[in-house]
């Protein structure tokens, strides 16, 4: 880290070549990321016949065919709005829930606390694999089966432990005269968790709220194995491509495209907390 | 650390996450359970079958060669995923446009849904129409990897790396950045050189952080499903049939309720073990105020 700082001329003499270094790394590994999703958009560009008939670098002739077929047909785009609603209600159950709680974490000692915060945390590395049979049962037999809320409140098996922990990490860092200084000054528990302590973690609840929705939006086995027609999410819905005549390559490329949309529209806002939240608030 | 006060009434704050966890964790959990020792005839009649699925399990070759599999890959992408991350993290832009630009690139592909991930890579090593496949196949590379083993196993570990390895970059790189300036200039007195840079002070400073994306990326490809699943649906054969695939197969492919749930409990287990690992790791870095 030191060459491109450095002071004394020696150093930097040899530290030119250096920065040049770096650059190239990074142009390679970002064009390693990126090919891959290139490949899926050129696609998504191109009619089947082109596909698989000639191979070429970009669309020769550029179609967005295969998006029209998938914004116009319901059984497509009401893939989009299934997974949406379970995601959206997913993200806001789990918020609920977890900011109390994370709170107590974060401020109080007491019975059963550290073993309570492991189990939470044991939640999150479940395999969803071992959950898929006994899921479909428990909300089978509920009657809940093929709702967005089964789907909503099965991803709290991992969403809710996420945002426990998350939310702990930020609040940790408030510090305690806060609290302290608001109860004398007369705020109840409730006023001032809302008026004086959300404002202060609000980059806190949007990173939660940022995770909670992504783990939700890329998850499948789960979403799939509660759903059959009602709140089939989209990532089931791209099974359809494959029919009798073939995969439709192009519109499964499209699909996937689209999947991608909602992430990288809000990847911007929550850059500087990427780590912390993939690292349950703790970097 | 802040002081804490002991409070027991704030078992009513936590007792929301409690409520809600133990429906979704605790009851199918509990299924499980009963489905491990107990067998049927179908007709929903169960009768006490003891730790027998237990004895079979442990006995049986396919579950052995599928965990022999997951340790395979769990290690390969280690293996790979930490040196290359902690290697683009020291060459990532400290501050600025480019590292903003770095971050929201490197980002994008922890972002892409599961099932999609695996369909970008099943496109992209197809020999017909996939970048990778066909630029291998014009080199007069043999690969195919629906067909071919080693194929197949470089296609879902490349796709891992793909996929994983921006997450232990960014990690390393929120480690990097904590380390205060003043520890530099201490090593351009002492005249280190940047290995010694690296070895004396990045390392033991980032060392925390890497524990985390370690653990992280272990439990993550442990319990690996969708991805592999859509690339080669466990095949060749089963050559690429991990933990969770084989699992799943078991359980909702072939309805062996006893042996799978009694399969569950083993790799819940393992799970656990590791969960315990990752958690005194997070309350040793807490204490050390890290």
């Amino acid at each position: 880290m030191t060459d491109a700082t450095a002071l004394t001329p020696a150093t930097r003499a040899r530290s030119l070549p250096k920065v040049k270094g770096r650059a190239v790394v990074m142009t390679l590994y970002l064009l390693f990321l990126m090919l891959p999703i290139y490949w899926l958009l050129n696609m998504s560009l191109k009619t089947n016949t082109e596909i698989l008939g000639s191979f070429s670098l970009w669309p020769q002739n550029l179609t967005f065919e295969n998006y029209v077929t998938i914004l116009t047909d319901e059984a497509w785009y009401m893939g989009y709005v299934n997974s949406m609603i379970y995601v959206v209600m997913n993200t806001v159950i789990s918020l609920a829930v977890a900011l109390p709680a994370a709170y107590a974490f974060s401020r109080y000692n007491f019975l059963g606390d550290k073993h309570l915060f492991f189990w939470l945390l044991t939640n999150r590395m479940a395999p969803p694999a071992v959950f898929a049979l006994p899921f479909f049962q428990l909300y089978s037999s509920i009657g809940l089966f093929d709702t967005h809320i089964a789907v909503a409140l099965a991803h709290c098996l991992f969403n809710v432990p996420l945002a426990v922990w998350i939310l702990e990490g930020f609040m940790r860092g408030v510090p305690k005269e806060i609290d302290e200084t608001a109860y004398i000054d007369g705020y109840g528990f409730g006023r001032f968790f809302v008026k004086i302590f959300m404002p202060l973690i609000a980059s806190g609840i949007g990173v939660a709220a940022f995770f909670c929705f992504m783990f939700s939006w890329v998850e499948l086995l789960l979403s799939r194995t509660l759903t059959s027609v009602d709140a089939k999410p989209i990532a089931a819905t791209m099974t359809r491509t494959v029919g009798a005549a073939g995969v439709d390559w192009g519109v499964l490329a499209a699909a996937g495209v689209l999947t991608i949309v909602p992430g990288a529209l809000v990847i911007y806002f929550v850059r500087n907390y990427i780590a912390k939240g993939f690292a349950l608030g703790r970097v | 650390m802040q002081q804490k006060t002991t409070n027991h009434k704030a078992w009513f704050l936590v007792l929301p996450v409690l409520v809600l966890v133990a429906f979704s964790a605790v009851i199918p959990l509990m299924t499980v359970v009963n489905y491990s020792v107990q067998d049927t005839f179908g007709n929903n009649q169960f009768f006490w079958a003891g730790l027998e699925w237990f004895q079979e399990m442990l006995s049986d070759e396919r579950m052995w060669n599928a965990l022999q599999r997951q340790l395979m890959f769990s290690g390969i992408i280690l293996a790979i995923e930490i040196p290359l991350g902690i290697f683009v993290a020291l060459n990532m832009p400290k501050s600025g446009f480019w590292s903003s630009f770095c971050l929201v690139v490197m980002s994008l592909p922890l972002l892409i849904p599961w099932n999609v991930v695996g369909t970008i890579w099943q496109i992209f090593g197809r020999v017909d129409i996939g970048l990778l496949g066909y630029t291998l196949d014009a080199l007069g590379i043999d690969y195919n990897y629906t067909q071919d083993t080693i194929s197949a196993w470089i296609t879902i570990i490349v796709m891992d790396v793909w996929h994983w390895t921006s997450l232990v970059a960014l990690l390393a790189f929120a480690g990097l950045k904590s380390i205060p300036d003043a520890y530099y200039q201490a090593a351009r007195i002492d005249q280190a050189n940047r290995w010694k840079v690296f070895r004396f002070i990045e390392l033991p400073k980032m060392m925390g952080v890497l524990m985390i994306a370690i653990l992280l990326r272990f439990m993550d490809s442990f319990m690996i499903y969708t991805e592999p699943f859509v690339v080669t649906g466990g095949g060749p054969g089963n050559a690429t049939t991990l933990l969770s695939i084989d699992l799943v197969k078991m359980a909702l492919g072939q309805f062996d309720l006893g042996p799978a749930a009694a399969f569950s409990l083993m790799y819940f287990l393992v799970i656990l073990l590791i969960s315990w690992v990752f958690y005194t790791v997070m309350v040793n870095l807490d204490k050390k105020g890290m």
